[in-house]
């Protein structure tokens, strides 16, 4: 990707469409839709794009490195702070992965609350893609009611654990906190308000012939294409491909409840639109039948104080909001992991960028930065 | 005593013109400050729509932030970019704001408050100075040096010459129907038919409406300063009162199109009914209206929570009645009746321009953007071939009217859905054709297996 630019030079020199130069962009990193810091250099023939480049690191924080040395434990709150626009799943997948490392199992009633947890972050996360999706292409208005929808969801973990973003909520081995009383009800009426809620985006952007013009065809991406670049999550679910983790390599409790997978059939911008509303409506039934029944039983597995696993590896991943946030963690057999690789959905899907972006216009190129709903505290690390 | 030639061509100038030059300060004056507060109301009714308050710190509710506003530009730094063209830099913004000023000066906001005299060529003038603004912001994008501002120039460029056309052809419409340039005139044909023309082309008002607002940048077509995408457009380079005045020069402009829309379809100062004499109880409704503005601050009053929004409130609705009675007062006292129209003739020219504005608003909160060549072909395809089948559709019922001695409504009604039929037949050809060249023009293929 990073020599795309070169490349175009060679072969299509003043081959414009009026004979013009080139015209060389820079989008980023202080770009109002660029979502971060990404950098984007646009090469332009009038306002098609011709080439684009990547530039990404400017949020690079060394995460990675950073868990040589910390313990297990003091790792945790760090993957909060990758997606921090979802940090509850990045948790999850962490505990999740350094239990398998341990060969424990959270108890059945962590699980239930973690799976809750999870999806009620992948509605505020999919909320915060939406706003700023709409945003992008021009519309105002739907950024405020996501963020009046995320905020109830906010105000449920801050009263869970205390912290609102970056909530470390969940704890090696099951949960840290019991769920407060009047958990169940606080989840059962924001999916109650949600239902109704959801229906104002849907009479804002979803018939709306604007929104539809400049979202349907733009940004395709094949099923083909999307499994070649590794593209996960919507992305890859609007593109016809019904993969999901959650029901592929179940975890968590998620095969206890009934759920669709909601795919699309073109793998354009408006699709992924689709999937990602209709998995807000299935992240509110998976919350409602969970809530149903929160089994009886400890929240904390029997981990020690002391995290020593026995020397070997593992990987473990899980659908989080945006794909398949994976982790692979080695141990020497200490109390500090010896390697930590994370496999974040975002800096993976963001690599179709060049592919969906070439041949549309400059308006479009946000559009797509938008429909890839990355975080570049997850891109960068 | 005699004075030298000169002071006294001076004085005589004076003496014939002194109406104008004084309307002119006037407006000089006061457009900023509607502009700063138009700028406020699009702030309050955008919150008021997203679920928030807007603005509440400078002032009760808000209601100084435009001075707060003007303040901060005005000691902002002024930064001009090292490789800026300096002069055409500081021009570009001037000229904008002056085009949209010198426009109003032709407008009519009553049948007695204009400011230039009524000149023959009125809308004309008003048409062809607001599109002199457009200079301002191609020679601004220009001068700036910055590529973002290159291609928000070139944007309004094609987009401010594409919906000229359909505005100017839209405009001819009601022309035809007034048969005369003449502002004063349009609304007295206006009255003289009984009927707004709204009425007997409401197509050429739905295109002069969408023109407009393409025209002003505002949302859905505000392509040329679209924030997500190209920052801020021409404004870019832009910072400080530099800014502002290209600022103050949209939001004129914005009060410039809602003039001419209600002069030419809204039947400009007129009430509802202007000669049907059994609704002549609607010429109460300006001095209750207000008034009753000025009831819901007494009743608000009792709700604030500080002692001075208090005092505020109660100061607000005492001018509120105090304005009531001077529009009540030419209703029960016979000698001084003349000023009625147009004392309320300016009530309700500036109530349909902030109805005018507010759909602006409404719309620009509600939509997406469109890119830039769905703008394109909607206003060649579709809005333009349109605009030129109305003005013919206009010519024929005309006809119709004078030499077959038709009903006008039957012809209005007529010609009106032939334009529609048309209008509909334009957008089902633009489908098919967009549907058919939606796919990206160069989709390079590409092996993504290659790395």
């Amino acid at each position: 990707m990073g020599n795309a630019l070169q490349q175009e030079d060679t072969t299509k020199k003043n081959s414009t469409l009026l004979g013009a130069d080139e015209l060389v962009i820079n989008m980023g990193p202080q770009h109002p839709s660029t979502h971060g810091v990404l950098r984007v250099k646009l090469k332009l023939d009038g306002e098609r794009v011709r080439a684009t480049e990547c530039v990404i690191g400017y949020l690079h924080r060394g995460v990675e490195k950073i868990a040589e040395h910390r313990t297990y434990q003091q790792f945790a709150p760090y993957v909060d702070r990758m997606d921090y626009v979802a940090a509850v799943s990045n948790g999850l997948g962490y505990c999740e992965t350094v239990e398998k490392l341990l060969s424990v199992e959270a108890p059945p009633r962590a699980r239930v609350i973690r799976t809750i947890l999870t999806e009620l972050q992948r509605i505020a996360s999919h909320l915060v893609w939406l706003g700023t999706h709409a945003l992008d292409i021009g519309a105002l208005t739907p950024l405020f009611y996501c963020f009046r929808e995320r905020e109830e969801i906010l105000k449920i973990f801050e009263k869970y654990c205390g912290a609102r973003l970056t909530t470390h909520a969940f704890r090696i081995g099951g949960l840290q906190y019991e769920a407060y009383d009047g958990f169940e009800k606080d989840v059962e009426r924001f999916c109650k308000n949600f239902e109704r809620r959801i229906q104002d985006y849907v009479d804002l952007l979803t018939g709306n012939s604007i929104w539809i013009g400049r979202t349907r065809n733009v940004g395709v991406l094949s099923a083909a294409d999307c499994i070649a670049l590794g593209a996960s999550g919507p992305v890859l679910r609007a593109s016809g491909v019904k993969w999901d983790l959650r029901k592929a390599q179940p975890y968590a409790a998620y095969e206890q409840y009934q759920f669709d997978i909601p795919t699309g059939t073109n793998g354009d911008t408006y699709d992924r639109y689709m999937v990602r509303m209709e998995e807000m409506r299935q992240s509110r039934l998976i919350c409602l039948q969970a809530i149903e029944k929160i089994p009886e039983g400890p929240i904390l597995g029997k981990v020690g104080k002391v995290l020593k696993p026995a020397a070997g590896e593992v990987y473990h991943s899980i659908e989080a909001p945006k794909g398949i946030l994976g982790y692979y963690i080695v141990s020497d057999g200490t109390t500090q992991p010896y390697r930590v690789r994370i496999r974040p959905p975002s800096f993976v899907n963001l690599q179709a960028l060049d592919k969906m972006v070439r041949g549309h216009l400059v308006a479009d190129v946000v559009a797509i930065i938008g429909t890839l709903d990355i975080v570049l505290g997850e891109v960068d690390r | 005593m005699t004075l030298p030639p000169s002071l006294e061509a001076i004085l005589t100038f004076l003496q014939n013109w002194w109406v104008e030059i004084v309307c002119g300060v006037v407006i000089v004056a006061v457009v900023p400050l509607i502009a700063g507060y138009v700028v406020l109301v699009e702030r309050k009714l955008m919150a008021d729509m997203q679920a928030r308050l807007g603005p509440m710190r400078v002032g009760p509710h808000g209601l100084l932030q435009p001075i707060a506003d003007a303040l901060k530009l005005l000691i902002k730094e002024d930064l001009i970019p090292d490789n800026a063209d300096k002069l055409i830099f500081w021009l570009a913004p001037v000229i904008s704001m002056v085009a949209a000023m010198t426009s109003m000066g032709a407008i009519a906001f009553g049948p007695t408050f204009q400011v230039a005299r009524d000149i023959n060529i009125g809308i004309l003038f008003v048409i062809g100075v607001s599109s002199l603004g457009l200079l301002g912001i191609i020679l601004g994008g220009w001068a700036s040096n910055s590529h973002y501002s290159i291609i928000g120039a070139i944007r309004s460029t094609a987009q401010l010459v594409s919906y000229e056309t359909a505005a100017g052809l839209a405009i001819v419409g009601a022309l035809l129907l007034a048969g005369t340039l003449r502002i004063r005139a349009i609304v007295d044909a206006q009255q003289q038919l009984g009927v707004w023309f709204i009425f007997l082309t409401p197509v050429a008002f739905f295109i002069y409406l969408v023109a407009s607002i393409a025209e002003t940048n505002r949302a859905p077509f505000d392509l040329p300063e679209a924030e997500s995408e190209l920052v801020a457009g021409y404004m870019t380079e832009y910072s400080g009162f530099r800014w502002a005045l290209y600022f103050l020069g949209e939001y004129a402009n914005m009060i410039v199109v809602g003039s001419v829309a209600t002069t030419l379809f809204l039947g400009g100062w007129l009430r509802p009914f202007p000669n049907v004499h059994w609704l002549d109880w609607l010429d109460f409704l300006p001095p209750l209206i207000i008034a009753a503005v000025g009831v819901y601050c007494v009743y608000r009053a009792g709700k604030q929570p500080a002692e001075i929004q208090i005092w505020f409130m109660w100061a607000v609705a005492l001018t509120c009645f105090a304005v009531a009675v001077i529009f009540a007062v030419p209703l029960f006292v016979t000698s001084l009746k003349f000023i009625l129209p147009g004392l309320h003739g300016a009530f309700w020219f500036l109530l349909k321009v902030s109805g005018y504005i507010y759909l602006f608003m409404w719309l620009r909160f509600t939509l997406p953007r469109y890119r830039f060549d769905q703008l394109m072909h909607l206003g060649w395809y579709i809005l333009i071939p349109l605009a030129i089948v109305n003005v013919l559709a206009i010519g024929v019922a005309m006809i119709l009217e004078s030499e077959f001695s038709w009903n006008r409504w039957f012809a209005a009604l007529l010609t009106s859905l032939f334009t529609l039929g048309v209008a509909a037949f334009l957008v089902n050809l633009y489908d098919k054709r967009t549907a058919a060249a939606s796919a990206p023009a160069t989709a390079a293929a590409r092996d993504p297996y290659a790395g």
